[in-house]
């Protein structure tokens, strides 16, 4: 007959050295499905609720700001993209309207209105990338994968528009490289005309779901003050309750042409969140509506312009530069670095996909910026994720980072 | 009743006198300089003043000068005042010897990560800081890499046996 073996748990004796703690440490990501990046948190677990994270960044640091310091200003525009590669257009733009702040640049209405037309198609596919993602998380995998057709359109016109997808490197210093074609307008038609529907089959996917309102409403929660105080801007810092866009306080590439409306949260929690990143949809739609009726109204030669005329920092076609004698000689001035950059030094902001996205910009009138400094939205925000995710259960902490919108390009420059 | 550049300044040089300086408006946006010792100071001041409100920090950032002696590192705050929609820059000067400057970490939580992105970089040592550790660089780097005796890599050069990446070696 076999002795009976107890095991009540004071009986258990622990090999000399262990720790006596209660909770358990877990590395949340780099490389975790769930981070949709290269997010890193090493978390402090009380059975499924975090005690506490600590938050690595920095798995993607690519040194762009040192880069940006051998650079001429015109090939500054590759590295912005490789921000927040969700919305790459919108840096794009930042980008040039701070190069023509500082050279003084003025651009034409028409420009004004077609970057407005690319940098809100930019700011819709952010958005969708961003809800539909918080989709996912919470177990709703249908929105995502509708909504990427669509996603699909807007790619295409960019396509169209600067040859490229993901990281556009569109326009240039006082407009853009060419004119956008007929099909680019065609293009921006059809998403016009069947995006609506699209996103209002979206919006009934989630809105009112029950499960959907259960994970997402109360988690994840930061109340005005914490989220001004952590320095919040964009969809997150509205979704608490702070009425702070950058287009309507500070407005570059004539947005104080456009009617819309700023959404804005009480709770600041993951459904106010995503509710103010989809009203901001529809309100991008009204932007687009708007400022492609404007882009219409040009006439004759009026409709021809997509550059201002300063021909020493707009970098001519290159069809022309081997054909005319004038835009050989600038080509050539911009790309040695010929050009009288002026000295100065200057902040501009521009409303990006997940925040205010600003650039800082010293120079001493040499060909490249004495000093770049990227204001990152996302950057800042994220040291409040510890904060936002104490005491919650893992899976909502999944939710919390989805729906703070965190670009690990940007969040790592 | 907006709130302008001038009244700014003098707000400021009401309370605080010589110990600003260097006051200009490049592009519109109020620039000063204040003594190392004193941006707590003001930055507390412009917080609670009841006309300034100036309780947003945008970002902070260094700049390295190192032409000028005693001076060579330059630390910048932005800061924000959204209900007025007003932008203001304060910025102070340490030397590179003694990079000493208080952490705004007390007052702006979000100034946690941008004071040491800026200690990663430019080895600005923020006194005070809870944990003012490296942020995106490895954690055995020893040196400050965006100060400016770090140049870039020629990217001309030919003397590297670098195959893999198209340069020097046999595919000169």
């Amino acid at each position: 007959m076999s002795e009976i073996i107890t095991t009540e748990p004071h009986h258990v004796r622990l090999p000399d050295g262990s720790i006596q703690k209660q909770t358990t440490t877990m590395n949340l990501g780099p490389t975790h499905p769930a981070t949709h990046g290269v997010f890193q948190n090493i978390i402090e677990l009380d059975g499924e609720t975090i005690v506490s994270a600590i938050s690595t960044v920095g798995y993607i640091h690519r040194a762009f700001e040192k880069l940006a310091e051998r650079r001429p200003l015109y090939q500054i525009t590759t590295l912005t993209d490789r921000l927040n590669y969700c919305s790459s257009p919108i840096n794009n733009m930042g980008w040039h309207l701070t190069c023509e702040k500082l050279l003084g640049v003025q651009t034409p209405k028409r420009v004004d209105y077609l970057r407005v037309i690319i940098m809100e198609l930019a700011r819709i596919s952010d958005h969708l990338i961003c809800n539909s993602i918080v989709g996912v998380d919470t177990g709703a995998y249908t929105g995502f994968l509708y909504v990427m057709q669509y996603r699909e359109l807007i790619y295409e016109i960019y396509e169209e528009v600067c040859g490229s997808r993901l990281t556009t490197n569109m326009g240039r210093i006082g407009g853009f490289e060419r004119n956008f074609t007929n099909t680019a307008f065609e293009k921006l038609e059809k998403f016009l005309k069947e995006y609506p529907k699209v996103l209002k089959e979206f919006e009934a996917l989630f809105e009112r779901n029950r499960i959907f309102m259960d994970r997402c409403q109360g988690t994840g929660a930061i109340t005005a003050e914490r989220a001004l105080n952590y320095g919040f801007t964009g969809p997150n810092l509205r979704a608490a309750g702070v009425d702070y866009d950058v287009r309507v306080s500070d407005p570059y590439s004539s947005y104080q042409d456009f009617d819309f409306t700023v959404p804005i949260g009480t709770t600041g929690d993951n459904y106010d969140r995503w509710l103010v990143r989809n009203q901001e949809m529809w309100q991008s739609l009204s932007i687009i509506e708007q400022a492609y009726k404007k882009v219409q109204a040009f006439k004759g030669a009026d409709a021809e312009i997509y550059h201002a005329d300063v021909p020493e920092y707009y970098l001519p076609m290159k069809a022309d530069v081997y054909t005319k004698m004038e835009a050989l000689i600038y080509h050539f001035k911009i790309v040695m670095g010929e050009t009288e950059i002026p000295a100065g030094e200057l902040y501009q902001a521009v409303e990006g996909g997940n925040g205010e996205l600003g650039f800082y910009l010293i120079s001493d009138g040499g060909r490249t910026p004495y000093r770049l400094h990227f204001r990152r939205p996302c950057f800042i925000y994220y040291q409040a994720y510890p904060e936002l995710t104490k005491g919650a259960m893992i899976s909502d902490a999944i939710v919390t980072m989805s729906s703070l919108n965190l670009i690990a390009g940007e969040l790592d420059a | 009743m907006a709130l302008t550049n001038e009244h700014i300044q003098t707000r400021l040089t009401e309370k605080f006198g010589e110990q600003l300086s260097g006051w200009e408006a490049q592009y519109g946006l109020l620039t000063f300089t204040v003594t190392s010792d004193l941006n707590l100071k003001v930055l507390q001041f412009l917080y609670d003043d009841n006309e300034l409100k100036f309780n947003f920090l945008t970002a902070i950032c260094a700049v390295h000068y190192p032409e000028r002696k005693g001076e060579e590192l330059a630390v910048v705050y932005h800061l924000h005042n959204m209900a007025e929609r007003v932008r203001l820059r304060m910025k102070i000067f340490v030397p590179v010897e003694k990079p000493d400057v208080y952490t705004a970490t007390k007052l702006y939580e979000t100034a946690n990560f941008m004071e040491r992105e800026t200690y990663d970089f430019f080895g600005v040592n923020f006194v005070g800081h809870p944990n003012l550790i490296r942020i995106l660089n490895v954690d055995e780097m020893d040196y400050f890499p965006m100060r400016k005796e770090f140049p870039l890599e020629d990217q001309t050069r030919v003397d590297k046996d670098d195959e893999m990446f198209g340069r020097g070696g046999s595919y000169n």
